[in-house]
C-alpha cells in the first residue's frame, strides 16, 4: 500500500513538471472566451422592480448595472414607484420592445402572472427577483421566504417560551404580496408545533412604518403582557419598534430584510433583536448569474425552471461583526 | 341634522359600541393611543379644512409633507446641521405653496388642477434631485427633536397636543381675524367677496402657504414618531384620507361652511374605526372596504335628510 502512494505521489510530481516545462512562456487560449462575449455582446436587460429608491432594488441595480457594462449589455430600469398599474404598462411596453431578459419584481402574486406568461411566449426570458407571482417563469432568484418566516417564528417562540405570557403579534406589510405569503406559510408551519403560543393580532401595515406604529401601540394596549413581535420588513418594523419603546416594555421584535446598514445598527443599538436577512447584494450576484445562465442555455424562453433561493444571514448581537451589512450609501457613490 | 351632527352620531355609536364589546377599549391608554394614531392626519385636516372652507382645494398638501421632511432629514444625514436642514426643509414646503397660491390667484388655474400638478411635481422633482431614497432615516445628530412624535408632556403624547394646538390656533384663525373672515366669504361667494372688497389673490396665497406650513409640521411629527420618513406615501392614497376627514366631518366642498370642530369629528371617527378594527384583527383590506363603507353611508344619510334643491344645486360641489 505504502509503496503504491509513493509510486502514485511520484508519478503526479513527475506529470505536474512536464506540463509546467511545457507551458512556460506559452499561455493556451480558451476556445470559449469569445463565445462567451459574443453571447452578451448587445443583449437588453430590463428591470421593472416595485419601485427604485429602497435598499433592495438599489442594491440589485448596482450589480446588473455593473455586469451589463463588463459584458457589453444595456441595462434598462423601469420605474413603476410603487404603482402596479404603472408597472403592468411598462411590461406590457417591454413585451413589444423585445428585451433579451426581464428581470421582475411582483408587487404581489397576481397582477402581472399573465404579462410573464405574454413575455415568455415572445421569447423574453422572465427572471423573477425576491418577491414571485403565481406564474413560474424561467427562473426565480431571491429569499427562501418560508425559511424565513420559519426562521423568524422560531426566534421569537424561543424568546417566549414557559414563563412569559406566550403572546406575539405578526405584523405583515402586504398579506397578497409573495413574500408575505411565504413567511406566512413558514410562520403556520412554526405555530402548528407550539400550539402553546398564541397570535394575538395579525396584521398587515402597508409597508409603512407610520402604520406599523399605530398597530402595534394598540396591540400592546390591548396585551400588555404582549411578549414578542413577528415582523416582515426592518424598514417597516422601525415603526414597530418605536410602539415597543414607548411602551416601555420588553417586548422581543424579530424582523427581516435586506441586511443593509441599517439592520446592523438597529441590532447593536437593541432596536431589533434580531433580523433573518437576505443579504440584497448576494441576491443582485444570483441575479447576475441568472441572466447569464438563461442567456448561455440557448433554451427557447420558459423551458427552464430555475430556483435559486439565496442564502439567509442570522443578525443577532452575538453573531454582528464589522463587514457584516452593506450600506446603501456606498452603492451610490459606485 | 347636519353631515356633521350625523357624522358624530355614527362616532358615539360606534364608541359605545366598542366600549361594550371590546376589552379595554376604553382604557386611557388606548384612547391615547386612538387619537395618537390620527393626529397627523387630523392636523393635514386642519389645512386642508381652511382652503376648503375658501372653496380651495391642496392636492399637494401631502407630497409637500413627506418631501420636504424627507429632505430635511437627508440634508442631516448628509452632515448639515438640524436646525438649518429644518429651515430649507420648510423654505421647499413654503414655497411650494406660495407657487400653488400664485397660480391659484393670478395665474387664475383651478386649484383642483393647479395643486393636482404641484403634488407630482413636488414629488417628482424632490425624489430625483433632492431625496435619492425612498425612505430616509433619521440621523443620531437629529435625536434633539425627537420629542416632537415621540415624547409626552402632561402624560400626553406631543402629536395629539400638536393636534390640538394646531385645531385651536385654526379655530381661531377662522372664527377671530379678519383674513379667517374673508376665507368664510369667498367660500361663500367669491365674487361678492371680491367685490365688496376684500384681498382675495393675496388672501389665497396665504391660505396655501398656511396649509403648507402646517404640512411641514405634520411630516415632523410623523418623521420623529417613527425615526423615518417614508416618502412614498406622497404617492399613496393618503391625500384622499386627509380630504375624507374634512369632507367626513360635513365641511362641504362647495365652501363657505363648517370649521375646525368637523375636522375634529371626522378625524375621532376615523381613529375609532380604525382602533376598534386592529383590536378585532380585521384584514386591512377589508379594513379599507368598511373605511368607504362607512363615508358612502354618512354622504347617503346626509343626502336623504339635506335633499338638494335649486339653491344648493346652483352651488355646485367644487
Amino acid at each position: 500500500m505504502k509503496t503504491r502512494n509513493i509510486l502514485i505521489a511520484a508519478a503526479a510530481m513527475v506529470s505536474a513538471l512536464g506540463i509546467a516545462g511545457l507551458s512556460i512562456g506559452a499561455g493556451i487560449d480558451d476556445p470559449r472566451r469569445a463565445d462567451y462575449f459574443k453571447t452578451f455582446e448587445g443583449k437588453t436587460v430590463a428591470f421593472v422592480p416595485v419601485t427604485m429608491g429602497i435598499d433592495l432594488t438599489d442594491g440589485w441595480a448596482s450589480v446588473l448595472e455593473a455586469q451589463a457594462k463588463d459584458l457589453g449589455m444595456n441595462f434598462v430600469i423601469r420605474d413603476p414607484h410603487f404603482s402596479a398599474d404603472a408597472g403592468a404598462q411598462a411590461i406590457t411596453a417591454l413585451i413589444s420592445e423585445k428585451p433579451d431578459v426581464l428581470i421582475v419584481h411582483n408587487p404581489d402574486i397576481q397582477s402581472y402572472a399573465k404579462l410573464l406568461k405574454r413575455a415568455e411566449e415572445a421569447g423574453i426570458h422572465v427572471i423573477q427577483v425576491n418577491m414571485r407571482s403565481n406564474y413560474n417563469s424561467d427562473a426565480y432568484v431571491g429569499a427562501d421566504w418560508i425559511g424565513i418566516g420559519e426562521a423568524e417564528t422560531q426566534a421569537i417562540v424561543d424568546r417566549c417560551g414557559a414563563g412569559t405570557s406566550q403572546k406575539i403579534a405578526i405584523l405583515q406589510g402586504q398579506p397578497t404580496s409573495g413574500s408575505d405569503s411565504g413567511m406566512m406559510k413558514g410562520a403556520e408551519n412554526i405555530l402548528a408545533k407550539h400550539p402553546e403560543i398564541k397570535v394575538v393580532a395579525n396584521q398587515g401595515a402597508d409597508w409603512d412604518a407610520t402604520k406599523a406604529r399605530t398597530i402595534i401601540a394598540t396591540v400592546i394596549q390591548q396585551n400588555p403582557d404582549l411578549c414578542g413581535v413577528v415582523g416582515f420588513w426592518d424598514v417597516m418594523d422601525l415603526g414597530a419598534a418605536a410602539a415597543i419603546k414607548e411602551s416601555g416594555k420588553k417586548i422581543a421584535l424579530v424582523t427581516s430584510g435586506g441586511g443593509e446598514q441599517m439592520a446592523c445598527d438597529n441590532v447593536e443599538k437593541g432596536v431589533f433583536d434580531e433580523e433573518i436577512a437576505y443579504p440584497v447584494l448576494d441576491q443582485g450576484h444570483a441575479l447576475a448569474v441568472m441572466v447569464q445562465t438563461v442567456l448561455q442555455s440557448g433554451e427557447p424562453a420558459g423551458k427552464n425552471k430555475f430556483v435559486i433561493y439565496t442564502p439567509a444571514l442570522r443578525i443577532t448581537k452575538e453573531t454582528l461583526h464589522p463587514g457584516m451589512c452593506w450600506s446603501a450609501a456606498s452603492i451610490k457613490k459606485n | 341634522m347636519n353631515q356633521e351632527k350625523i357624522v358624530f352620531l355614527i362616532a358615539i355609536l360606534l364608541f359605545c359600541a366598542f366600549s361594550l364589546f371590546l376589552n379595554g377599549f376604553t382604557s386611557a391608554g388606548n384612547l391615547l393611543t386612538l387619537v395618537r394614531g390620527v393626529s397627523t392626519l387630523g392636523i393635514l385636516g386642519v389645512g386642508m379644512a381652511i382652503l376648503i372652507i375658501g372653496r380651495g382645494i391642496d392636492l399637494a398638501i401631502v407630497a409637500i409633507y413627506a418631501m420636504s421632511v424627507g429632505w430635511t432629514l437627508h440634508l442631516a444625514n448628509g452632515g448639515i446641521s438640524v436646525p438649518l436642514a429644518m429651515l430649507i426643509g420648510y423654505l421647499f414646503a413654503l414655497s411650494a405653496g406660495v407657487v400653488n397660491g400664485v397660480l391659484i390667484a393670478y395665474v387664475e388655474v383651478p386649484a383642483l388642477f393647479a395643486t393636482l400638478g404641484m403634488a407630482s411635481f413636488v414629488y417628482g422633482f424632490a425624489r430625483y434631485a433632492l431625496v435619492p431614497l425612498y425612505v430616509v432615516y433619521m440621523p443620531e445628530s437629529a435625536s434633539g427633536i425627537a420629542w416632537i412624535g415621540s415624547g409626552f408632556a402632561f402624560g400626553v403624547p406631543v402629536p395629539i397636543l400638536l393636534f390640538a394646538l394646531v385645531s385651536l390656533l385654526g379655530f381661531a384663525f377662522l372664527r377671530f381675524t379678519k383674513p379667517g373672515r374673508f376665507i368664510y366669504a369667498m367660500g361663500d361667494n367669491f365674487a361678492a367677496a371680491r367685490m365688496s372688497g376684500a384681498p382675495v389673490r393675496p388672501m389665497i396665497i396665504l391660505q396655501y402657504a398656511i396649509s403648507a406650513t402646517i404640512a411641514y409640521l405634520a411630516g415632523l411629527v410623523t418623521a420623529t414618531a417613527v425615526a423615518s420618513m417614508n416618502t412614498n406615501i406622497a404617492s399613496s392614497s393618503m391625500i384622499y384620507d386627509v380630504i375624507l376627514v374634512v369632507v367626513l366631518g360635513g365641511i362641504g366642498l362647495s365652501g363657505g361652511r363648517g370649521g375646525v370642530r368637523n375636522v375634529v369629528v371626522g378625524t375621532l371617527l376615523i381613529g375609532i374605526l380604525l382602533n376598534g378594527m386592529t383590536i378585532m384583527d380585521i384584514q386591512y383590506t377589508l379594513q379599507d372596504v368598511i373605511r368607504s363603507l362607512v363615508l358612502l353611508i354618512a354622504i347617503v344619510i346626509d343626502s336623504i335628510v339635506n335633499p338638494r334643491d335649486e339653491q344648493t344645486a346652483q352651488q355646485g360641489d367644487i
